[in-house]
């Protein structure tokens, strides 16, 4: 089973203050770690576990317009067997369409069963490029899932949908899948994995050698804003001394309808 | 004469809350642009949705069939696609959702139109669609252009409008003569109602919810004490479940439960949007996380700004000193 597995590395901003530039159209970032993004590391774990099991490889593809160095040796020391990087400061990331178009020209050629995305990505929730990247390649595919299951020729897809409900889908190889957090448990990197990763492959592209050139990307999709958001009720902040924040607390608590007092 | 196009979603016989929410943009985006609005419905045995639709829109569309029964983004997309190519409306607005963003990416493809996702609120300027929607977790907002296309998606976020019905019933519309070209390659198999549960949320006066700031098991222990102390019950955000430390009847957010109790005390949430829909409407919120800038502190009415594990064991004390235990 081979499997290729789209990766991305996003800001880890919780804790941050996220800070706009001058032009408002980029957010200040300098600092800010980044990491792989959420939902493809759970994408990469079922991927590495559907490897150990049937046997194949997984390769990793990552597109970028930073260094994703510290995230592709992540991946192989997760399980990964080999990486594909293009990173191109020219590279648009909130244009989902442009990176889709990358990824496609990298896999289009490849031979694999399975390719696996995360579901969204934690910096732009767009949930755009596994689906936009199946329809290019014109192979089957299904979204947020939560299980899956090889059965003759077809991925059985539990999916997550709202409220609890959910939907059981075949599609049949190969074919891509966008996968929800939760469906297994990412393992750790350990210190020796990060050194053996170190020895495997590590591939470098550019859009050049891809056949891509800068108009191909229609520039169809533009930020021309970004501002903080207002607070939809003004929220009281209780500062000071850990024992007056917890008297008011409770204060507030005796006043709203908490039992057992 | 423009066209606004929204899709209806549907399921176990009626049309779902963001369906009318969806229908509430639309209806917005027509007016100020001097468009129609239509409505399309997918499906079988839906007649009678199509007539409830039908007080929301100009004009409803019904598509039946056995092999859309339930959702099928692909027989979807084919439906769509045909209705988008003879129609040519200036807007699609698809609800946001797991059935809406497994479709809207596939028909901007197929179709070569611009698409964009979870989307706040829109606007239709000379040929452009502006779109406000959230980065960052909800840490930033952004106005977002598409332009160079004569027809637009966008995926409507749930939860942002009411829905509004209108005094004139629009005209339903049977389509016919739409040949389905069958998907060997894409089964539906079933859809699964969640479980019967153990704990009724929905119905809890006050609740204490945990999130990714508990850090791992060790620490419940804590919130289950606060909970006891105060008579209430125990919910989660999304990690929580993905971490496998409470079960999944416990997730409050888009795809768990959506709750409205007297008091919700959210500890350790950074306050993201699927977790959000499922508590805004809370009579009280009461937030602790550490990060001064969490989205939490947007819809939360009292706010402690400090480590959980330096709040949460005085807290509990005091409510035990107050009980005199």
């Amino acid at each position: 089973m081979n499997i290729i597995v789209c990766v991305k590395s996003v800001p880890i901003t919780i804790g941050a203050e996220l800070m706009v530039d001058g032009s408002k159209k980029r957010v200040v970032l300098d600092g800010t770690p980044f990491d792989i993004n959420e939902w493809d590391e759970y994408a990469l774990e079922e991927a590495v576990r559907l490897k150990e099991r049937l046997g194949g490889n997984v390769t990793v593809v990552t597109v970028s317009s930073r260094n994703v160095d510290d995230v592709i040796l992540k991946c192989l020391a997760k399980g990964a067997d080999r990486a594909i990087k293009i990173v191109d400061e020219s590279i648009q990331e909130y244009d989902a369409y442009a990176v889709t178009r990358i990824l496609h020209a990298v896999i289009k050629n490849m031979n694999y069963d399975l390719i696996l995305c995360g579901a969204q990505a934690g910096d732009d929730g767009y949930a755009l490029i596994g689906v936009m990247l199946a329809s290019l390649l014109e192979i089957p595919y299904a979204t947020m899932a939560r299980k899956l299951e090889l059965i003759n020729g077809y991925v059985r897809v539990t999916r997550e949908l709202e409220e609890g409900f959910e939907e059981v889908v075949e599609v049949k190889l190969p074919a891509l899948l966008t996968i929800q957090t939760g469906i297994n448990e990412p393992r750790y990197a350990s210190i020796m994995s990060i050194r053996r990763a170190k020895q495997k492959d590590i591939i470098s592209l550019d859009l050049k050698s891809l056949g891509i050139i800068e108009s191909d990307f229609e520039n169809r999709i533009e930020i021309q804003e970004f501002f903080i958001p207002e607070k939809k009720k003004e929220c009281i902040m209780l500062h000071g001394d850990v024992d007056e924040i917890v008297t008011k607390v409770v204060e507030v608590l005796m006043q709203r309808g908490a039992r057992g007092f | 004469m423009k066209e606004i196009l929204i899709l209806a979603e549907h399921r176990m016989g009626k049309l779902r809350d963001i369906t009318f929410e969806v229908l509430t943009k639309g209806r917005e985006l027509a007016r100020k642009n001097n468009a129609r609005l239509t409505a399309v419905i997918i499906g079988h045995d839906i007649k009678h949705l199509a007539e409830e639709l039908a007080y929301y829109a100009d004009e409803v569309l019904i598509f039946e069939d056995q092999r859309v029964r339930e959702f099928h983004s692909e027989y979807y997309q084919q439906i769509l696609s045909s209705i988008i190519l003879d129609r040519k409306p200036e807007i699609i607005l698809i609800p946001h959702t797991s059935c809406g963003i497994e479709l809207a990416p596939s028909l901007a493809i197929k179709l070569n139109i611009p698409v964009i996702t979870d989307v706040l609120d829109a606007s239709f300027e000379n040929g452009q669609l502006i779109v406000i929607r959230e980065y960052f977790g909800g840490k930033l907002r952004a106005r977002v252009i598409l332009r160079g296309s004569s027809h637009y998606i966008a995926t409507i976020r749930a939860g942002i409008s009411k829905s509004e019905k209108s005094e004139v019933k629009g005209r339903i519309t049977e389509m016919r003569g739409l040949n389905l070209a069958d998907t060997p390659y894409k089964r539906v198999i079933e859809l699964t109602k969640p479980p019967p549960e153990a704990t009724d949320l929905t119905s809890a006066d006050v609740i204490v919810a945990v999130g990714r700031g508990i850090g791992d098991a060790k620490n419940l222990p804590l919130i289950e004490e606060l909970s006891r102390a105060i008579g209430g019950v125990i919910a989660c955000s999304r990690p929580i479940i993905d971490m496998r430390l409470l079960p999944k009847e416990r997730l409050v957010g888009l795809s768990g439960k959506v709750v409205k109790p007297k008091l919700y005390i959210a500890i350790g949430i950074s306050g993201q949007f699927y977790h959000v829909y499922g508590m805004m409407n809370s009579e009280l919120i009461v937030a602790i996380n550490k990060d001064p800038n969490a989205p939490i502190f947007n819809v939360a009415d009292y706010g402690i700004a400090r480590d959980i594990f330096e709040v949460l064991p005085r807290l509990i004390n005091k409510i035990r000193e107050i009980k005199g235990e």
